[in-house]
């Protein structure tokens, strides 16, 4: 059976071969990047979203809570202070997913995002920004979280 | 078809902010129901916005985002008067566009 499922796997990996060879148009990429999203890690993530080595930077902010009662919901908040951001991410490292979002950046919006995620228990949390001349840079910063989203 | 969402766009200086509050139940897929069955995950996928008909942001989210999705950005050379439209769609298909006016 050919399911919606297969479909969006089949596309996402050939929009992934697209982007790699630089093929592809802006539109096309905003199809949902399956196996990005099932990383289980932050290194696995950005070899799906075609990204290179994160290096830690202060232009990178992350702002959320030191400790989250509840973690159905933490607010995150990402900026990056450099310009030519191309991609901005948020991961959480100890969900089953390590990525959560992914905010593709134009001209018209500044570098600055605030949501709100869920965090299965106490974990690294990461925003990392994918720069136009190829380079990943990432801050980090420790949610420790009293009751868990995930789960129950 | 979902609850509508709540949008607020507050225009300072040249650009103005935008909050969205999307009702949706995001659930992870991880859940499991009273039975020992796992809830099917159900959550958003992507996020659009546009300002005055031009898409100015392009989001991919994945089931770790908090139910009912809160998101804040800052659209550059927005005024009042300007129209902002948010669209979502989902990992079952549906989808759903709102539109708020920049004040």
């Amino acid at each position: 059976m050919y399911t919606r499922r297969d479909a969006l796997a089949r596309s996402a990996a050939v929009a992934g071969i697209m982007a790699s060879a630089g093929l592809l148009p802006t539109a096309a990429q905003a199809a949902w990047n399956q196996a990005a999203f099932e990383a289980k890690n932050m290194a696995d993530a950005l070899k799906a979203l075609g990204g290179a080595a994160p290096t830690e930077t202060k232009d990178v902010t992350l702002t959320g809570p030191d400790i989250a009662e509840n973690g159905a919901v933490v607010p995150l908040a990402c900026a990056c202070a450099l310009p030519g951001v191309k991609r901005l991410m948020l991961m959480v490292e100890k969900n089953p997913n390590t990525l959560a979002a992914v905010f593709d950046v134009s001209d018209a919006v500044e570098p600055n995002f605030a949501t709100r995620v869920k965090m299965g228990q106490s974990s690294n949390v990461f925003a990392v920004a994918m720069m136009s001349d190829g380079k990943v840079l990432f801050a980090q910063k420790e949610v420790k979280v009293t009751l868990g989203g995930c789960g129950g | 078809m979902a609850d509508p969402m709540r949008i607020r766009a507050q225009a300072a200086g040249d650009k103005a902010t935008v909050r969205v509050l999307m009702s949706h139940e995001m659930e992870t897929g991880q859940r499991k129901d009273s039975a020992g069955k796992p809830i099917p995950a159900w959550f958003i996928q992507q996020v659009t916005a546009q300002h005055n008909g031009k898409t100015v942001l392009e989001a991919q989210w994945g089931p770790a985002v908090a139910k009912n999705p809160f998101l804040q950005f800052i659209v550059k050379g927005a005024k009042a008067g300007d129209k902002i439209a948010i669209s979502w769609l989902d990992n079952r298909g549906d989808k759903r566009t709102d539109e708020a006016t920049v004040t």
